[in-house]
């Protein structure tokens, strides 16, 4: 947990922090640092939530597999990943769009 | 998103996704008839081919299909299995093209999916509206009258973005894909990229198969009889 709370530490300052950066470079050229920064962020932040609730998602799935090897968890196993994977690929979708407009 | 090189876009531009599902077609026509004029030779039906033949493969396909639609839909998916048997091959196989360098898998654009999906879309309600007769809207109102007023806005919501999510879910999994393979081509020339067309197979089966089910949960869920 100290882990995820130090990861989280260090977006929030990456987020605090790049506004100023940005402000600092002055010119036109923040908007782009930010637009490439947005992008890179959105799939990294959906991808970090998505392999935790996807690890949970297999883990009981492999529990239920072991305790009963007959048990057909398979399909709605993968329905769920599916499901939970959509998430991150509409956020691999916005930063695809975000970093076409990365000059 | 890396510009990716493939023939069809170089000779047919903006129609690419449609060259490449024509040929998919054609492709599995093809197979069909193939298919179908061995089985129309054989002398006792009930005796498999000794060696791996078109029909033996045409029959394992069928079969396998069939128990995967038997399994998610029960009963009622009995009149479903050639819908969702074409289906199921047609993006997978549409999938599939990807892994063939030079070519872009059609559904790597939303617009052949957005169609296959906006046909289940309508096919649901259709069919609810078939089974259910009027009281099929009885569905969007929730288990408890008094609070219709709150469930039939997202109830809306959760329908009208079935056919959203299903088609951009298939897209943003394959262009993803795609585009991994790619860079990694770039990067290493040589070995390393087996690896990913690996994945892309894994992927274009397990995507073909999450859309096929996703539909039948659909579709089962608008036809059911609820016993309660």
């Amino acid at each position: 947990m100290k882990k995820f709370a130090n990861g989280l530490l260090a977006i929030a300052v990456v987020m605090i922090a790049s506004p100023v950066l940005a402000a600092n470079g002055g010119g036109g050229g923040g908007d782009q640092g930010m637009i490439a920064l947005a992008a890179g962020l959105a799939i990294g932040v959906a991808a970090f939530g998505g392999a935790l609730a996807q690890g949970r998602a297999a883990a009981a799935a492999l529990e239920g597999i072991a305790r009963n090897p007959e048990a057909k968890v398979m399909g709605p196993m993968i329905l769920g990943l599916a499901l939970i994977e959509s998430l991150v690929i509409y956020a691999l979708i916005i930063a695809f769009a975000l970093s076409g407009k990365v000059g | 998103m890396p510009h990716i090189f493939s023939f069809f876009e170089h000779w047919f531009g903006a129609f690419e996704p449609v060259a490449g599902a024509v040929l998919v077609s054609l492709l599995l026509f093809l197979f069909a008839v193939k298919a179908k004029s061995a089985l129309a030779k054989v002398d006792d039906p009930r005796i498999p081919d000794q060696s791996l033949t078109i029909r033996n493969t045409a029959e394992l396909i069928v079969g396998t299909l069939r128990d995967f639609v038997m399994d998610t839909m029960g009963h009622d998916g009995k009149k479903f299995i050639p819908f969702f048997g074409t289906m199921f091959v047609f993006i997978f196989a549409n999938n599939l093209l990807g892994v063939i360098p030079g070519f872009n898998p059609p559904t790597s654009n939303i617009n052949p999916n957005a169609g296959i999906a906006i046909i289940v879309f309508l096919l649901t309600h259709y069919l609810g509206l078939k089974a259910h007769g009027m009281s099929y809207l009885k569905h969007f109102m929730g288990p408890v009258a008094a609070l219709a007023f709150l469930m039939i806005p997202i109830e809306l919501v959760s329908h009208l973005v079935r056919p959203v999510s299903l088609s951009l879910r298939l897209y943003g999994n394959m262009t993803g894909d795609h585009a991994v393979l790619s860079i990694f081509t770039d990067l290493t020339k040589i070995g390393i990229p087996v690896i990913f067309l690996c994945v892309g197979i894994f992927i274009s089966f397990v995507q073909a198969m999450v859309f096929t089910m996703l539909s039948m949960v659909y579709i089962g869920g608008a036809i059911a009889h609820d016993e309660h």
